[in-house]
């Protein structure tokens, strides 16, 4: 496929992707509650349905059938791409990811495979209720066996699904639905696929390091922006993928900024992968600082806007635990 | 006829001393966890697995040693897998409940209730798009239709039309509790009549009932009919797993199970035919030799190299 720029925002970058990957690779299905017809409950299959015909279909509410279905098929040679609506939804068809797409390859010696790939979103916006608000990459990435991506920018959600559908192990791709409708960004399409994993360092800056993934990226680097300006420069780690997590750059990078790191995600505190790149960056020996986790202290998520966003760290907040950090 | 019963019964019986060695390597120590027998249970293997062809998926659960035979698995990789060697089917990771033989068309047990059902339905519809019009078939008990997996699966392949058989070995036990106190309504095959899947509640003793029953169903399948239900009438001998004390069995229910069991009746059926009692006996010598000699084999096999462990988590 040919190398081209586009302006696309984020769900227009899922779309692009999508199309590349059905139309490059004859083994991909696509199919979920309403991604076919109607073109996602989000917009964000639309029009697919028309250009592929029958390998992209609407399933009935049934999320069990829908990944257990993408896990036989994908034993039989298919790429199938299905979608969990909201990722609170997987929790009812959890078998289907836990024990038995991430266990094919094992005990089968690797005779059998289960590469699917499951789109989902998650996070909190304005009015969502609280089984519509879950951040919950951590329960994935406790799986072995499973890949997990969670892109925040257009390119990276392009990139990450294409090196999601070539990759041969069964893959959890987590958007964040507040990104969706972005603002358009020229991407680079068309380029050969990425093997899974990666970082981006989004900022450099002397004073600590800091590590998230998502849509709360926005709110760090707006942050991190706001300390620069006040002679705080922090270095900001993306990890659009947390397995296979970049552990190397993040240690480095620590090492680098005096020892001091922060994590932030919009997920729980409590045993949120936050804890587990503290853990890495502590066995790790660099760090010099006594670290520090944002993220959502450990609650429900309620309907009400305000109540919600007094849960969830805003950029003030971010900014002033960096502040601290930095200071410390 | 009686040439069919024979080597139906040579095939059960292969199923049955396959299952009476594993007891045996348990009871030595040998094979260590949980094991799940089908003993009593053989017919509804051997017949259906006739009516398939090599190309079809076959998705069993824990109690699925005998259709994995059935396929056509070799008996040392078998035996070498529950005894944790390295020349096991899996290398020791699948062990007796969730291994997998997908090039003699078995794509594995499940460990988990109903979990494989979903399975099934996208192996046929791979089956749509890969040219092959793979039929796919779930082997499940009756405890797995209260499974959601199980229902969901069913309307999955009803909806998209998906040749998918469903065969449901009631053996009237849901583990421990017997299914008709789970249920208000116990004809199982109704729940496949209410999603628009044609059903059929067929005696699961007899071999020849099940090839035919699951032949015809298959070929309509195959002829884009869809997905088809069987429910398979029949008993197991022994325990949920070996060791299961069985306290929930009501007096005399085994020796009446012991009388229906498909192997007790084809010798029954075979000598009332005028068999030669000599000929029944022939075609359990042959399979006792093969089943012994496997063991042995595999007994003598080097055990799974624990440096390999970590290896296949990811490809």
């Amino acid at each position: 496929m040919a190398e081209q720029t586009v302006t696309v925002n984020y769900g227009g970058a899922v779309n692009a992707a999508l199309r590349r990957c059905l139309a490059e690779v004859p083994e991909t299905l696509l199919y979920g509650e309403d991604v076919a017809r109607p073109g996602g409950v989000h917009g964000v299959t639309r029009g697919l349905w028309k250009d592929f015909g029958d390998r992209v279909f609407d399933t009935p509410i049934s999320e069990s059938a829908i990944l257990g279905s993408a896990v036989g098929a994908a034993m039989m040679g298919r790429r199938p791409i299905v979608e969990i609506m909201w990722a609170d939804f997987f929790l009812v068809a959890l078998d289907q990811m836990v024990n038995q797409a991430a266990n094919v390859r094992y005990v089968s010696e690797g005779r059998l495979t289960a590469p699917i790939v499951v789109r989902t979103q998650q996070g909190n916006s304005p009015g969502a209720c609280a089984q519509h608000s879950q951040n919950l990459e951590a329960l994935f990435l406790h799986v072995p066996g499973l890949r997990v991506a969670m892109p925040s920018t257009p390119q990276d959600a392009y990139d990450v699904m294409v090196s999601a559908v070539y990759c041969d192990d069964p893959v959890v791709v987590i958007d964040n639905r507040t990104l969706y409708f972005g603002a358009k960004q020229e991407i680079v399409t068309g380029r050969p696929p990425a093997p899974v994993g990666g970082s981006h360092v989004r900022r450099t800056g002397p004073a600590a390091t800091v590590v998230t993934w998502g849509a709360i990226t926005q709110r760090v680097l707006d942050a991190a922006r706001l300390l620069a300006e006040r002679s705080v420069p922090v270095t900001v780690i993306e990890t659009p993928w947390l397995n296979p997590f970049d552990t190397d750059a993040v240690v480095r990078s620590v090492a680098g900024t005096g020892g001091k790191l922060a994590v932030v995600h919009e997920a729980n505190t409590t045993a949120g992968f936050g804890a587990e790149v503290v853990t890495r960056v502590a066995e790790a020996g660099v760090l010099r600082h006594r670290p520090v986790r944002v993220a959502v202290p450990d609650s429900r998520i309620p309907a009400a806007p305000d109540l919600a966003a007094a849960l969830i760290p805003d950029s003030d907040r971010i900014g002033a635990a960096l502040a601290d950090l930095a200071a410390g | 006829m009686s040439q069919q019963l024979i080597a139906d019964l040579r095939a059960m019986r292969r199923i049955r001393m396959f299952e009476e060695k594993v007891t045996a390597l348990i009871e030595s120590g040998d094979i260590r966890g949980s094991v799940h027998l089908c003993s009593g249970q053989e017919a509804g293997p051997v017949g259906a697995c006739d009516a398939l062809t090599a190309g079809d998926a076959l998705f069993a659960t824990y109690r699925g040693h005998g259709w994995a035979i059935a396929r056509g698995t070799p008996l040392r990789p078998m035996f070498a897998e529950l005894l944790g060697r390295a020349t096991g089917m899996n290398g020791g990771r699948g062990g007796s409940a969730y291994f997998s033989a997908p090039e003699y068309g078995f794509f594995g047990e499940n460990s988990i209730v109903g979990g494989g059902a979903p399975h099934a339905v996208g192996a046929a519809l791979a089956g749509r798009f890969d040219g092959t019009d793979r039929l796919a078939v779930t082997v499940f008990g009756d405890g797995a239709m209260n499974q959601g997996a199980v229902h969901e699966a069913m309307n999955f392949a009803a909806m998209a039309c998906l040749p998918v058989l469903f065969l449901c070995e009631n053996n009237r036990y849901s583990e421990l509790t017997p299914i008709r106190d789970m249920v208000r309504n116990d004809r199982l095959t109704d729940r496949a009549t209410a999603l628009g899947i044609p059903s059929a509640r067929i005696d699961g003793n007899d071999p020849a009932a099940v090839r035919e029953t699951v032949g015809d169903l298959a070929e309509a399948a195959r002829e884009g009919g869809g997905p088809a239900f069987v429910e398979l009438m029949t008993q197991r001998l022994v325990g949920h797993y070996v060791g299961d004390a069985q306290q929930y069995r009501g007096p005399g229910e085994l020796d009446e199970d012991r009388r229906n069991e498909p192997i007790a009746r084809a010798v029954r059926e075979l000598a009332a035919a005028g068999v030669p009692e000599a000929d029944i006996a022939a075609a359990e010598t042959a399979v006792r030799d093969e089943v012994e000699q496997a063991a042995a084999a595999a007994l003598a096999d080097p055990a799974a190299n624990v440096d390999s462990v970590r290896e296949h988590v990811y490809g």
